[in-house]
């Protein structure tokens, strides 16, 4: 391997990498029948998300009574409910609410996560005792309970959803940073910076930070699908999106008691969801393959 | 040592504790050092003997259960034990740096050496990034790497130990420090590399006119690179003068038999190499008398029951030895 590859080389496997190494992550993902999978599943579900409104054929919200429950035709290839809406225009425009969740609440718990596992682990003591036990004490919440209570006291809507979801994930995230915070703290090289003059912001932001992202994205991004799922099922429940808006979760629930007569809205609002789910799924486990060095099968 | 008027660093009688759930752990006990301007001190002794906390105390960077007793480290008349945050910040990395053990760990790894070299030149607000990089490469050329522009952006792992260490001593010397602290800094490589380092330090002292302080249990690193040598044992000073009183007129015992010990200055090729009997004595509980008397070939009854104390014997020379003693 020539020099200037192994310097690609070394870059690809850092978070914020250049083009280089950002181009030679993408080869790599697609090497991988599975990473390709998955990023050609996941890209459709992102493109669907971004186009939904060029793509619905019909308007997601007209009823159309007459029309109701009809069976699959060329004009309505996934059939309508029972309000005679298109189930394939409110598939098409529900991606964009399961994107909307799964993306933003997920970043917002990255970032609510990193701050709090940063002041855990590198702050004084007290403090980590204090984040730690408040930490545990939302984690032994399962998260549909959490939802229940939370949204019994908020009504339901998709910003009691995302709150929801982030509430539930910091916690998750904030220990893992909060554990390889305490990891990096010790090593040398802080002390270094340290013994050369380095105030504790500084090392924080330029030394420990750098070194807790990677494996916070990764894990990030295999939460993603987990969130959307999450989002679907309290929608599906009634607590999540309100009516109309086509969330997946509501689609199943509007299909759900005429599963007998016309199972297209149930396969209509189930099948995006698994799409969804094994795409990000494929996605995130090969990026994770690709950016651990001790799982790469190529050199 | 020689009483040169104004030293840069000076350590007096410095003790410290290490607080565990034993007890008080007695690491370092009524430790003096000094360290001359543009002079180079070794401090030898083996594991144990509290070299490093030695130097950690000297940049102020102790782990959070150490706890300084008593006693001084006056930087050019300062204490830093007891200056404010403010201040010891300036005083790190600007006026005293230091060198760790392992090159592997002493560089942050996902940031390359280029961006780690400029950014702890941070102090210079009205310098720009270009001219930074310039002193960095600059630099990097001084210690001896090879097409610096290049290599800083690299990181660590693209360096060999070697090229790494000499990357953590051009960052060290960035700022042109009074005095470089160097712990055991050849220790993690091999004899080459380590015989290239102790060259790299010489020269530097030429160029910089700093002082060096120099960890290391390595009798022979210390015999080439150093002016005076301060003997360690379990947290006490046993002997300390010039390279040549150590090396040719030791007169504490345990500096002799760590001198007979030195694989290197072995005449006759042994099957097994001479050690020293016994342990160093628990720190927790030190035995009242000389510290080394449990496995000292010299040790007599005084020496269980009285502590001797550091003795001049001659123009920088003192032992702790009642044989030495009045």
């Amino acid at each position: 391997m020539s020099a200037r590859a192994f310097d690609a080389e070394a870059r690809g496997g850092r978070v914020g990498a250049g083009l280089r190494g950002g181009q030679r992550l993408l080869r790599r993902i697609v090497q991988d029948p599975m990473g390709l999978l998955g990023l050609t599943l996941a890209l459709l579900v992102v493109v669907t998300g971004l186009f939904a409104d060029g793509l619905v054929l019909y308007d997601p919200l007209k009823i159309d009574v007459p029309n109701r429950l009809a069976d699959p035709t060329l004009a309505h290839p996934l059939g309508t409910d029972q309000l005679g809406r298109d189930v394939l225009s409110r598939v098409i425009k529900g991606s964009q609410i399961a994107l909307l969740v799964g993306i933003s609440a997920t970043a917002l718990a990255m970032l609510g996560g990193l701050s709090l596992g940063l002041l855990a682990g590198y702050g004084p003591r007290w403090l980590d005792n204090i984040l730690l036990l408040l930490f545990d004490a939302i984690y032994s919440f399962p998260i549909v309970m959490l939802a229940l209570a939370v949204i019994t006291l908020l009504g339901p809507s998709l910003a009691t959803v995302m709150l929801v979801i982030v509430v539930g994930y910091v916690p998750v995230y904030a220990r893992l940073v909060r554990t390889s915070t305490l990891g990096v703290k010790n090593s040398e090289f802080i002390l270094a910076e340290r013994s050369l003059g380095a105030r504790p912001l500084r090392i924080l932001v330029r030394h420990i930070l750098p070194n807790v992202v990677g494996p916070l994205f990764i894990i990030a991004s295999m939460d993603i699908p987990v969130v959307i799922t999450i989002e679907a099922g309290l929608s599906f429940l009634g607590l999540g999106v309100r009516p109309p808006a086509p969330s997946w979760g509501r689609i199943l629930n509007d299909g759900y008691s005429f599963i007998r007569e016309t199972p297209w809205i149930v396969i209509g609002g189930g099948l995006p969801l698994i799409v969804t789910t094994l795409g990000f799924t494929f996605l995130g486990e090969a990026l994770r393959d690709t950016l651990d060095p001790k799982l790469r099968r190529t050199i | 040592m020689d009483a040169s008027a104004d030293p840069v660093l000076s350590i007096r009688d410095l003790s410290i504790d290490f607080v565990t759930p034993r007890g008080p752990v007695r690491a370092l006990r009524r430790v003096d050092l000094d360290v001359p301007r543009g002079g180079i001190v070794g401090v030898v002794g083996e594991s144990g003997s509290g070299k490093t906390t030695l130097i950690l105390a000297a940049m102020r960077l102790l782990p959070g259960n150490a706890e300084v007793r008593g006693g001084a480290v006056l930087f050019d008349g300062d204490d830093v034990l007891r200056m404010d945050a403010k201040r010891l910040r300036g005083l790190r990395g600007r006026r005293m740096a230091m060198v760790f053990q392992d090159p592997m760990t002493s560089l942050n790894p996902v940031l390359s050496v280029g961006t780690q070299m400029v950014d702890i030149q941070y102090r210079d607000r009205d310098r720009g990034r270009p001219a930074k990089r310039r002193r960095a490469a600059d630099m990097l050329r001084r210690v001896g790497i090879p097409d610096p522009e290049q290599r800083l952006d690299n990181y660590p792992h693209e360096f060999s130990g070697g090229m790494r260490q000499r990357i953590a001593i051009a960052m060290a010397l960035l700022d042109n420090p009074d005095l470089l602290i160097a712990d055991e800094p050849t220790t993690a490589l091999d004899v080459t590399m380590e015989a290239q380092i102790i060259h790299l330090l010489r020269e530097l002292r030429r160029d910089f006119r700093g002082s060096i302080l120099f960890v290391s249990h390595n009798l022979g690193l210390v015999a080439e690179l150093c002016d005076f040598v301060v003997v360690l044992y379990a947290g006490e000073v046993v002997e300390r003068g010039t390279v040549r009183d150590i090396f040719h007129r030791p007169r504490h015992p345990y500096t002799e038999a760590l001198l007979v010990c030195d694989p290197a200055r072995l005449d006759t090729v042994r099957r097994e190499l001479p050690t020293i009997p016994g342990d160093v004595p628990d720190l927790v509980h030190p035995a009242p008398g000389c510290i080394f008397a449990d496995r000292c070939a010299k040790a007599f009854d005084r020496c269980r029951v009285e502590a001797p104390t550091l003795t001049a014997i001659g123009d920088g020379h003192a032992a702790s030895c009642h044989l030495v003693g009045p």
